[in-house]
């Protein structure tokens, strides 16, 4: 600590920290642009300057920025001294020169930094009487929006775009007073976390271009906390509605999980609840061959009730790794544990408990993304995570700078001094190994990439292993390019302080992720503290693992032996899970399909009975990410009549045919009756209620309002409707209401609808929301690790090492390639992603390509599950010899592969 | 029998007659104070807006008769029935005329001090069964100032009744056949102006009612007729104290050229004018300076008036 | 107690002075132009609606009787989708004008639009939008702002330089 004395009084701050940021956790209203807590400190804006001080004898003083100062022990500054005041007004009137005269048509407007600073400083008036300087816009594609004449050059966007997430196709150009962010022509901005720009940008240069078509005001927009649905990472987001549609996802800050970042599948992928494709009433198919009619909600239930009441031991539950624990929890109790499937196939779900065993039975822990970032070494095994978990990828480019820290620490260059450390650190990066099957641009500050098939990256992650530990068994005939290979990774990775292995399902192969076990406990034993991060399909698929259940094809196969005929799915795609000929025949053996989802997809076609599930907006729950970490996302908006929670349904299901197996389940009136049968059914969720604030939480006997305190509209936007002003619905499951009114302070982190802060209309409002700026939020709740931590476990190694993948003559092993935008289900049925989401491609190693005569763009034949596709091919060195990657977009899953398929050329017309 | 059937054409002429009046009283007052505050007041229904009171009378009629559910039910019903009934029978003594008299009593004047006495019970009940503290308040305030001002009101007519030597108003009338009693009576009439403004708890002293304080006092929860009740019981009031006035002191009937109907109702007319000219003129007494002004200013007085008054009958007339 | 009367006496006398209504409605009162009656929504001199859908109106609102839907058309105009005031809540204080900064709100001098059933008094876009400028004839929102629109392209508006050639090597 140090202490610094600021307007004459003494306080105590972090020495590592600037002044600037030191000033800011003590609560002063310090105006500043350029400054940011996860960017770093440039002093390019000027605004924040302060008067320094020699000592107590000096009056005189001299500016200096204070995000540029150290918070040195001694340090004497004014904030609130005349000259530091008028310097900083002047410097917003310089700012404000040339800043165009359209807030009312900006959509940064109401929570533009730019203004908060501005009547910060106290600038009113505009003196500059000359003409202003103008920059002609970009289309940077379907997510961001840009207004160059709004700009006041604060180099955040390129320091974000290029420095922190890597991106290439955006600069600053021009010189003077012509500088100019942008690309070097029009075209979509191709990297996967340009939509912080929105947020980074403190004016409105960059907007959420999805945004526009339902524009909406900070103000008017009901925020709940939510946690990101599209991947296993279970980011923290603020979910804003407005007039019934979600309207926009911003980050919510949390200090272990997503920090100040989302990556553009999170932020632009949640226009599928506004889908037209959503079911929003009970629908049935009188004929399996004809229409849906809509149904009443009673009358459905009605007819459901006796169904499941006559014959309860014949119906099956299939639940889902993308619905909540609660709603899972409820169809396992309702159908009973024996005939629960988790609706994922018995190889799908194998990899996933395979992952909850590992990270159970240690010693290595699960490392959150604040561990990624702050690891000093990484190895990635069968992972594309710019694919499968893009922010663990902007983490894992954040870990390549902590080795060439010690450089900077060593010249004494404070670690917020963003320039001179970029300066410094020049072109280094820390060890990063990527072993993975195919390439991404990620890969370019790779210190050595290694690309191969699945089974020879488990061999190599064995081989690792072994090196680390002579104990640790090994591959069987290793070539010398391996060996080599894995001494360099392991003299590397036991070295370091912190290292971490990487690895998941994408390669959907046991031995890949049981060797990337293998190498995290070598180190633990060789007593270096290792951690793990195992990416996993989808935003529940850890919970659903811990839960538990029968697999696909056991459910499938009950019913084909008649044991069962009812089958009740929850939020699942049976088609993505299982082949099309298994799926079909499942559904059409069974006598009634009734299905609780969100979206009409194909298995939905297929059903009797549609009940409209909410979506993770319409609905409270709790998601379990890749570390195990248990988190609450709330309900955002009350949803149309008919649509409500899944578990809320079921629990009607239950009700209506007067289930006499769980009588318990009838008593279920809020999430907290649900969440308190699930800690106590099942021992590894006994903490889960930790999670987030019980529904009886109030501050100051007040709920938590969801609508700010200037939401507007309230008597006129029902009127058409209803005349009388309706009552604000009542929220049953959660301490936050659908209202304006309630506590206006800051609650616990799990339940900030919005960040806002007297004079602070931006999102930098968080800084007041934040124990110490860039630290932890106040009254912290990260949610609860449902893997414990563990001390010293003995280590028993995997030993299967497979065998050296062979290429066959007659076919080839299709790889499933993922894609950010079109691969995860929800996402990709949001309006906006449709221009980002790439179709079908096969990509393949040119030399396989010339020996089967293929040009680039040609398209080929393929046999997946018995059923030929067509596709274009797509060539690319970095695939193995031997192997052709499919992209997961539109109608392919990955549900069938890996799978081996002749390539036949098509001959085009 | 008989007698009560030969003066039941007097009765319901009397009814009549001052119900009626009452009534137009709502529309003349607010013409009234118009005038006084320089602008029309109801003009829009029928000529001069005189059909104002028959669409009052229509609304006041439509309105929903009720009774909150947390009133004392009984009680609630009866309170205004009571200020009607006995400002009513006040009336039963007023000589109008020298045959228009419904019951000529010899004790006329202590009657019409018993009614109005009576009816404080009106506003103490309503404020009590109303079960709303701002009604309660009301109420108290009420009795405690009908109370106070019903002791001069009684002893500054003592003058009248030892300079006629009757309590027959009919008497009183007739003795004033040379001199109104205003003027011998200066004091005592202007203590009963007083008094009288108090009995009907009219401006200054409606702080029974007064609304800026206690939402409108007794009658807070009083809605459609049964408040319409109170309305013509005030009205009624403000007829009665003006006809007493008359009749008391400025000479009842007695007048030149004109029939003595004429006469009693010119003069009742003035008064009633006068009440609402006050209204127009004066603000609200605060609750302490009304009851000073009763017991401290008024009392007094009424007795030096009794004893001077008292003084000179025994001078001019010594007893036998 | 004089004072009292002479009081009185003053009340008793304005029996004889002029009453100062005004017989309204056979008498129509004269209502100056900044007089808040009912709303409306203007346009600019070039006929095109004046308002963008910047919300601030309805923030502004205290009874929050306004809602809107910002949109924009194909070259960057924005302009509301929809528009709604709820006129059995508006309080005419006249807020949602002075937060206008387009002028493209005002009161007008119109009151007389009681209505007998409280959903008429709900007045949508095409209620609310005039033809004309109403009391601020110049303002044109648009040839201010430094957004690019239909018709003007970057560089036109009012005090704006044309827009900088990033290729230039000029200094």
């Amino acid at each position: 600590m140090a202490g610094i004395i600021v307007d004459d009084r003494p306080y105590q701050v972090d020495e590592r920290e600037n002044l600037l940021q030191a000033c800011l956790s003590l609560g002063f209203n310090l105006p500043y642009f350029c400054w940011h807590p996860a960017l770093g400190s440039v002093g390019a804006c000027r605004q924040c300057a302060v008067k320094q001080f020699r000592n107590e004898q000096d009056r005189q003083g001299h500016l200096v920025m204070a995000c540029m100062t150290p918070a040195a022990d001694g340090t004497r500054i004014s904030i609130e001294d005349p000259e530091a005041k008028t310097f900083r007004a002047s410097v917003i009137e310089w700012m404000m020169a040339n800043h165009p005269h359209d807030c009312p048509v900006c959509d940064e407007g109401g929570e533009c930094h730019l203004q908060d600073m501005t009547v910060m400083t106290g600038h009113a008036y505009r003196r500059f009487r000359f003409n202003k300087r103008t920059f002609r816009n970009q289309d940077l594609g379907p997510f961001i929006t840009h207004e160059m004449n709004r700009c006041i050059q604060c180099y955040r966007c390129v320091r974000l775009y290029r420095d922190y997430a890597g991106g290439r196709d955006f600069d600053a150009f021009g010189s003077r007073n012509h500088v100019y962010f942008g690309r070097h022509e029009d075209g979509t901005l191709e990297n996967e976390f340009s939509g912080n720009l929105v947020e980074v940008c403190p004016t409105g240069v960059f907007d959420d271009k999805t945004l526009m078509p339902h524009y909406t005001r900070k103000w008017d927009l009901q925020t709940a906390p939510s946690v990101c649905a599209h991947c296993s990472l279970g980011c923290n987001t603020i979910a804003g509605e407005r007039y019934g549609t979600l309207r926009r996802i911003l980050n919510r800050y949390h200090n272990e999980v997503n920090g100040y970042f989302l990556c553009d599948r999170g932020r632009f992928g949640y226009g599928f609840v506004n889908s037209e494709e959503r079911i929003r009433r009970p629908k049935s198919r009188p004929s399996r061959d004809g229409q849906t009619i809509p149904i009443d909600k009673d009358m459905i239930l009605r007819e459901l009730g006796p169904l499941l009441a006559d014959k309860p031991s014949r119906i099956i539950g299939i639940g889902s790794p993308r619905a909540s624990l609660e709603s899972n929890f409820a169809l396992r109790e309702l159908v009973g544990p024996e005939r629960f499937s988790l609706g994922l196939s018995v190889r799908d779900a194998g990899l996933n408990s395979i992952i909850l065993d590992i990270l159970r039975r240690g010693p290595a822990p699960s490392a959150s993304i604040h561990d990624v970032e702050q690891a000093d070494a990484v190895l990635i095994l069968g992972e594309d995570l710019i694919n499968t978990a893009p922010r663990l990828a902007l983490a894992v480019r954040q870990s390549a700078r902590q080795q060439p820290m010690e450089i900077v620490d060593k010249l004494g260059i404070p670690r917020w001094h963003d320039a001179a450390v970029r300066e410094a650190a020049h072109a280094r990066f820390g060890p990063l190994f990527i072993a993975a099957p195919y390439s991404s641009w990620f890969a370019d500050i790779a210190t050595e990439t290694y690309h191969a098939a699945p089974d020879d990256l488990a061999r190599l992650g064995f081989v690792v292993a072994h090196e680390l530990d002579q104990a640790a068994p090994t591959a069987s005939t290793v070539n010398p390019t391996i060996g080599s290979l894995a001494k360099r990774i392991a003299a590397v990775l036991g070295q370091a302080e912190r290292p971490l292995v990487i690895s998941g399902t994408a390669c959907k192969s046991e031995a890949v992720i049981q060797s990337a076990a293998n190498v995290a406990w070598a180190l633990c034993k060789t007593g270096t503290p290792a951690k793990l991060c195992y990416c996993l399909p989808e935003s529940n698929s850890l919970g659903l693992a811990m839960l538990g259940g029968k697999s696909l094809e056991e459910a499938f196969s009950i019913v084909k032996n008649g044991a069962a005929d009812t089958v009740l799915i929850l939020e699942n795609d049976l088609y993505r899970r299982a082949d099309a000929l298994s799926g079909d025949a499942f559904l059409k053996t069974a006598s009634k399909v009734i299905i609780l989802d969100t979206l009409e997809h194909d298995t939905t076609a297929k059903a009797d009975v549609l009940l409209p599930a909410g979506t993770f907006a319409e609905s409270d729950g709790t998601l379990v990410n890749n570390e195990g970490r248990a988190q609450r996302f709330y309900q955002v908006f009350p949803a149309e009549a008919d649509i409500q929670e899944s578990w809320r349904w079921i629990r009607d299901l239950a009700v209506a045919s007067g289930h006499p197996a769980q009588p318990n389940m009838t008593a279920w009136n809020t999430l907290d009756d649900v969440v308190l049968a699930l800690s106590e059914a099942i021992p590894v969720f006994r903490r889960l209620a930790e999670a987030a604030p019980p529904e009886k939480f109030r501050m100051i006997g007040q709920k938590i309002p969801r609508q700010t305190h200037r939401f507007t509209g309230r008597t006129s936007m029902h009127a058409p409707l209803l005349m009388h002003e309706p009552k604000p619905v009542k929220d049953p499951d959660s301490p936050l209401a659908f209202s304006m009114e309630g506590y206006l302070g800051q609650p616990p982190s799990p339940l900030i609808t919005h960040y806002w802060a007297p004079g602070w209309n931006s999102v930098q409002a968080l800084n007041k929301f934040q124990s110490e700026v860039g630290g932890p939020l106040r009254q912290e709740n990260p949610g609860v690790r449902l893997i414990e931590s563990f001390g010293k476990r003995t280590v028993t190694y995997f030993t299967d090492a497979p065998k050296p993948f062979q290429a066959l003559d007659h076919g080839w092993l299709i790889l499933p390639w993922y894609q950010i935008f079109g691969t995860d289900e929800l996402s990709a049925r949001a309006s906006a992603m449709a221009e980002r989401i790439p179709g079908p491609t096969l990509m393949l190693h040119p030399e396989d390509a010339a020996t089967l005569r293929f040009k680039a763009g040609e398209r080929t034949e393929l046999m997946l599950g018995n059923r030929s596709h067509r596709v274009p091919v797509k060539l690319d060195a970095a695939v193995p010899r031997g192997t052709a990657a499919l992209t997961i977009v539109s109608d392919f899953t990955d549900a069938v592969l890996p799978a081996w398929s002749p390539l036949i050329r098509v001959a085009e017309p | 029998m008989n007698e009560v059937a030969s003066r039941l054409p007097i009765i319901a002429g009397v009814l009549t007659m001052v119900v009626t009046l009452s009534a137009l009283l709502i529309w003349l007052e607010r013409r009234l104070l118009g005038f006084w505050q320089e602008r029309y007041g109801p003009n829009r229904v029928g000529p001069f807006g005189l059909l104002q009171v028959v669409a009052d009378m229509i609304k006041i009629f439509m309105k929903e008769d009720w009774v909150p559910p947390f009133a004392d039910k009984a009680v609630f019903v009866i309170a205004p029935a009571v200020i009607i009934v006995t400002v009513l029978m006040s009336f039963a003594v007023v000589p109008f005329t020298p045959s228009i008299v419904v019951a000529d009593l010899n004790v006329g004047l202590l009657f019409f001090l018993a009614m109005s006495s009576l009816s404080a019970y009106s506003v103490v009940l309503a404020g009590w069964a109303s079960n709303n503290k701002y009604s309660l308040l009301g109420g108290l305030r009420a009795s405690a100032q009908m109370l106070s001002y019903e002791v001069f009101m009684g002893l500054s007519l003592m003058g009248v009744v030892m300079l006629t030597g009757s309590f027959n108003l009919g008497d009183i009338v007739e003795a004033q056949r040379d001199l109104w009693f205003c003027i011998p009576q200066i004091l005592g009439f202007i203590i009963f102006l007083i008094a009288g403004l108090a009995e009907t708890k009219r401006i200054p002293f409606d702080i029974p009612e007064a609304e800026a304080e206690l939402v409108a006092g007794f009658h807070t929860e009083y809605s459609g007729m049964k408040f319409g009740m109170f309305f013509v019981g005030e009205y009624l009031g403000i007829i009665l104290i003006s006809a007493m006035i008359t009749v008391l002191f400025f000479g009842g009937w007695q007048g030149p050229w004109l029939p003595p109907a004429v006469w009693f109702w010119i003069k009742t007319f003035l008064f009633i004018c006068l009440f609402i000219l006050l209204r127009a003129a004066l603000p609200r007494l605060r609750f302490d300076q009304l009851m000073t002004f009763g017991w401290k200013v008024m009392l007094p007085l009424a007795l030096v008036n009794l004893a001077v008054t008292g003084a000179l009958v025994l001078i001019g007339h010594p007893p036998k | 107690m004089l004072k009292l009367l002479k009081g009185i006496w003053l009340v008793f006398l304005h029996a004889f002075t002029r009453p100062v209504t005004i017989q309204y409605p056979d008498v129509k009162p004269y209502l100056p132009p900044r007089w808040r009656g009912r709303i409306i929504l203007s346009r600019d001199p070039d006929g095109e609606e004046r308002c963008v859908g910047c919300y601030l109106c309805s923030v502004a609102c205290p009874v929050d009787c306004i809602a809107l839907q910002a949109t924009e058309d194909e070259h960057g105009r924005r302009y509301p989708a929809w528009f709604r005031i709820n006129f059995s809540r508006c309080i005419f204080c006249g807020y949602c004008e002075e937060a206008c900064p387009t002028y493209a709100i005002q009161l007008t001098t119109d009151f007389e639009m009681s209505e007998y059933d409280r959903r008429n008094l709900v007045y949508e876009k095409e209620d609310l939008l005039i033809s004309g400028t109403g009391k601020y004839p110049g303002y044109n929102f648009y040839r201010v702002s430094g957004v690019q629109i239909g018709g003007k392209d970057k560089g036109e508006a009012e005090h704006e330089a044309s827009p900088i050639d990033l290729r230039s090597l000029m200094p």
